[in-house]
């Protein structure tokens, strides 16, 4: 690196600052002109109307403006500083200076970015469709923390914690209703259980579903939540015409989906990246047109009503003589029947996480990751590469139609609403946050993603910081792109960036995750 | 001239056009049981694309590629077989292949015919280990039940995955990667990931194996370990040896047959011996000290 002359660094120029916040502003006007500056309303004649917007489009593009002045300016004065310190013309440390300023360069307009574009798109969108990436900021900073003071025992710890977190983690996930009934109580633990519980496991199933696709066999697939949905709409019109049983549903739909699995597996078995991607999205925009528009058999938009719930095995939850809470002698609360959901989805995350285990250390397994490292040395080999495609878009279908079914039978209603893109992004993003092909990953991202959306509803004080008014859940898409960012910069390959080799000759070492591939196809 | 050995694998008349360009043309060969045959020739003169059509990741425009397994017999019945439409022949005494009807993942899993590559492709972020597990697949998927009862826990998988553990382990001995064996391919030196796509393939316990320049980028003495090792490959198992290769070093000393292409077309064909003598080769390849030139190009009529 050439070494800056003091002349030059010493000096700051706010000739150029200014230039490069005009530059800003020009670009920020034509960006959101159409986002900001333009609303559409329907006046009282019901007529589309437009109205313009120039005050708070001029506002947005002075913050923009005003923050690129103040961002220039002061990397400059951290410059000169660290140049004046230095006390000597010599070149910046490059590793610091250089890699903060990058990183602020283009993560501030990202985040700027982003930040507008979502908060348009999505301040007035459906609850559900939020994230929250706050808790993975905090658990990054206390990590960055603590490797930076602690580096000493960092291998220690990070052997300590993958050895105990499992066993810990499957034995709180047992006892969690328990654990909330005595804190809770009656009143209160339905929502703790359901919305927390249950809703996470789902996401924790369908983000191990489509890991065995995308993680393992690097097959990036946008249009998983089709699966989730034919899962969901087997149980649906099966249980309501023929009343079969859930837990007799339940393979047959998880059948179905694997069917559908495989006939969208081959078409797309010689595409690979970008197009199986776009094919992939397209496939579960199919899904999703059909349930609407086949009104005779999906009832369209309005959705299936009155979907059968499930049992205790034959004995139904109600008031009745024959109910769960008569027979065991216990007082009628609809608890028992969200308890022994939680469990069911329970048992089915574990049995996921179980097989997917499993299956990585059989052959199919191993020929799933190799595909994702090098497809055409695997067929050098004699692995029929088609048939290992089609099992793991077969096998990753499968347990999204569990969870499909799963989730029909605990609704008890179901519309075309629940299987959007937005749907397949969340699981690609817990996947993909997660560290690709690690499971607790998976489950971590998860709970911090579903869980994160659901706290922010609990965040009742920020109304007394920032008045009566203030909504948490609005900014759920502002802390999604924030976290995004922080991820991307911090952990490009996930949050549990190793592999663990699927068997060892004498010691089982872990594997950087920049030695594994993506996939490509 | 040698007693003409028991063929192997018979090219005949392979051609290979992509679009304008006609990358192998006409070209005859075959390759003896029990032998290692090498292909040399000057950049670009078709010697991959040769190795492609016969693993079957190209489909030759035109020719016949035939491979038997057992006995020498069966070679009667290849224009039979080819009339027939078929893919290969069993019978009692062995199988006959004609390997440019098969995909390629099949030329490998049953014609039996292992390669490397002239980049190296390893499963990267794989063990050692488990790249040699990887290139057993097809025997463990049968040994696991095609995954079912190996999910389920029943039958004899663990067993299996037992002895292939020890097959791959005879070959980290045998390639001298044993102390890498839970390292990350990725991570090994270049001269040993040469070495363990050599392993991988023999994994396969393939009939043929087709090494694409596995001496490129080796030093010296790694050159030598390396012909030490195919010729252990060829002696102690049942596996015949096709080369592509540059070091003049290796073809001369282990090859029984060598093969000279230039411009898609065989220009020679015979022992190293009498391809190094060979006028043609040397004016097209192997080329002759300064002082010699104009003798040569004399001779050969340029």
């Amino acid at each position: 690196m050439q070494a800056p002359t003091p002349a030059r660094d010493a000096h700051i120029d706010f000739a150029d600052a200014a230039k490069d916040a005009c530059v800003t502003a020009v670009l920020c006007f034509f960006l959101l002109l159409p986002l900001i500056g333009f609303k559409t309303y329907q006046n009282i004649h019901n007529e589309v109307a437009l109205e313009t917007r120039w005050p708070l489009l001029f506002a947005f593009v002075a913050i923009v403006a005003i923050g690129r002045l103040l961002v220039t300016l002061a990397i400059a004065f951290w410059r000169r500083h660290r140049v004046r310190r230095a006390g000597a013309p010599i070149a910046l440390d490059p590793t610091t200076a250089s890699r903060l300023a990058n990183t602020l360069r283009w993560a501030l307009p990202l985040a700027a970015g982003l930040m507008l574009f979502y908060g348009q798109l999505f301040v007035d969108a459906d609850r559900r469709l939020g994230f929250d990436f706050g808790a993975i900021i905090a658990v990054l900073a206390v990590w960055r923390f603590f490797l930076r003071f602690a580096p000493a025992h960092r291998a220690e710890v990070t052997k300590t914690f993958k050895r105990w977190f499992p066993p810990f983690a499957i034995g709180f996930v047992l006892v969690y209703p328990a654990l909330v009934l005595s804190i809770t109580g009656y009143g209160g633990a339905v929502k703790w259980i359901d919305n927390f519980g249950i809703q996470i496991l789902i996401y924790v199933m369908l983000g191990f579903g489509l890991n065995i696709v995308v993680g393992l066999a690097g097959l990036l697939d946008l249009g998983y939540v089709a699966f989730y949905a034919v899962g969901a709409y087997s149980y649906a019109l099966l249980a309501k015409e023929f009343g079969f049983s859930f837990f007799m549903l339940l393979p047959l739909a998880g059948c179905l989906a694997a069917f559908w699995g495989i006939l969208l597996g081959f078409p797309v078995l010689r595409l690979r990246g970008d197009y199986l991607a776009i094919v992939t999205l397209a496939f579960g925009e199919i899904i999703r047109l059909v349930l609407i528009n086949w009104v005779d058999l999906t009832n369209g938009y309005a959705g299936i009503t009155g979907i059968p719930r499930p049992t205790f095995f034959g004995i139904p939850f109600n008031a009745d003589d024959n109910g769960f809470a008569a027979t065991f002698g216990l007082e009628v609360r609809p608890i028992y029947r969200t308890i022994f959901l939680y469990y069911v989805i329970l048992a089915l995350a574990l049995l996921t996480a179980f097989v997917t285990v499993r299956l990585r250390r059989l052959p199919i397994g191993r020929a799933w990751e190799a595909l994702r490292e090098d497809e055409i040395a695997c067929r050098s080999l004699g692995i029929n590469t088609t048939n290992t495609k089609l099992t793991a878009f077969a096998m990753g279908a499968m347990f999204g139609g569990f969870a499909g079914s799963f989730f029909a039978a605990r609704q008890g209603f179901i519309s075309p609403e629940s299987f959007t893109f937005l749907e397949s992004a969340t699981i690609l993003a817990i996947v993909v946050l997660g560290g690709m092909g690690s499971q607790i990953g998976v489950a971590i991202a998860a709970v911090v993603m579903i869980g994160g959306t659901e706290i922010l509803r609990e965040l009742d004080f920020l109304k007394d910081i920032f008045g009566p008014d203030f909504d948490p859940t609005q900014y759920r898409m502002l802390l999604f792109g924030f976290a995004m960012v922080a991820i991307m910069v911090w952990r490009p390959r996930g949050l549990i960036a190793t592999r663990a080799p699927s068997l060892f000759l004498k010691q089982r070492k872990a594997i950087s995750g920049s030695l594994v591939k993506e996939g490509h196809g | 001239m040698r007693p003409v050995p028991e063929p192997l694998l018979t090219v005949e008349h392979l051609t290979m056009r992509f679009g304008g360009l006609l990358a192998v043309h006409d070209l005859s060969f075959t390759a003896a049981r029990g032998e290692i045959t090498a292909l040399i020739g000057p950049n670009g003169a078709g010697k991959t694309t040769v190795f492609n059509c016969v693993t079957g990741f190209y489909k030759p425009t035109e020719g016949r590629i035939a491979l038997v397994h057992g006995a020498a017999a069966l070679w009667a019945e290849l224009d039979a077989l080819t009339r027939r439409g078929a893919r290969h022949l069993h019978r009692h005494d062995g199988t006959l292949f004609l390997l440019e009807r098969m995909p390629d993942y099949l030329v490998a899993q049953r014609g039996r015919i292992a390669r490397t590559f002239q980049n190296i492709r390893l499963f990267a972020g794989m063990t050692v280990l488990e790249n040699l597990l990887v290139a057993q697949h097809n025997p463990l998927m049968v040994a696991s039940g095609f995954t079912l009862f190996g999910v389920l826990g029943i039958g004899g998988y663990p067993s299996s995955e037992r002895a292939a553990i020890d097959k791959a382990r005879h070959w980290l001995e045998v390639t001298g990667l044993t102390a890498r064996a839970d390292d990350p391919a990725g991570e090994l030196p270049y001269g040993a990931q040469r070495r363990l796509e050599i392993a991988r393939a023999m994994c396969t316990d393939p009939v043929l194996l087709c090494l694409d320049e596995p001496a490129a980028g080796l030093n010296p003495r790694e050159s030598a370990e390396l012909n030490a090792l195919i010729q252990k490959i060829r002696g102690e198992h049942a596996t015949s040896v096709l080369l592509i290769e540059h070091d003049m070093s290796v073809v001369m000393e282990i090859s029984d047959h060598v093969i000279v292409l230039d411009y898609g077309v065989k220009i020679a064909d015979g022992t190293p011996d009498e391809i190094r003598n060979d006028a043609k080769v040397i004016a097209a390849y192997l080329g002759v000290a300064d002082e010699e030139v104009e003798a040569v190009e004399a001779e050969v009529g340029l």
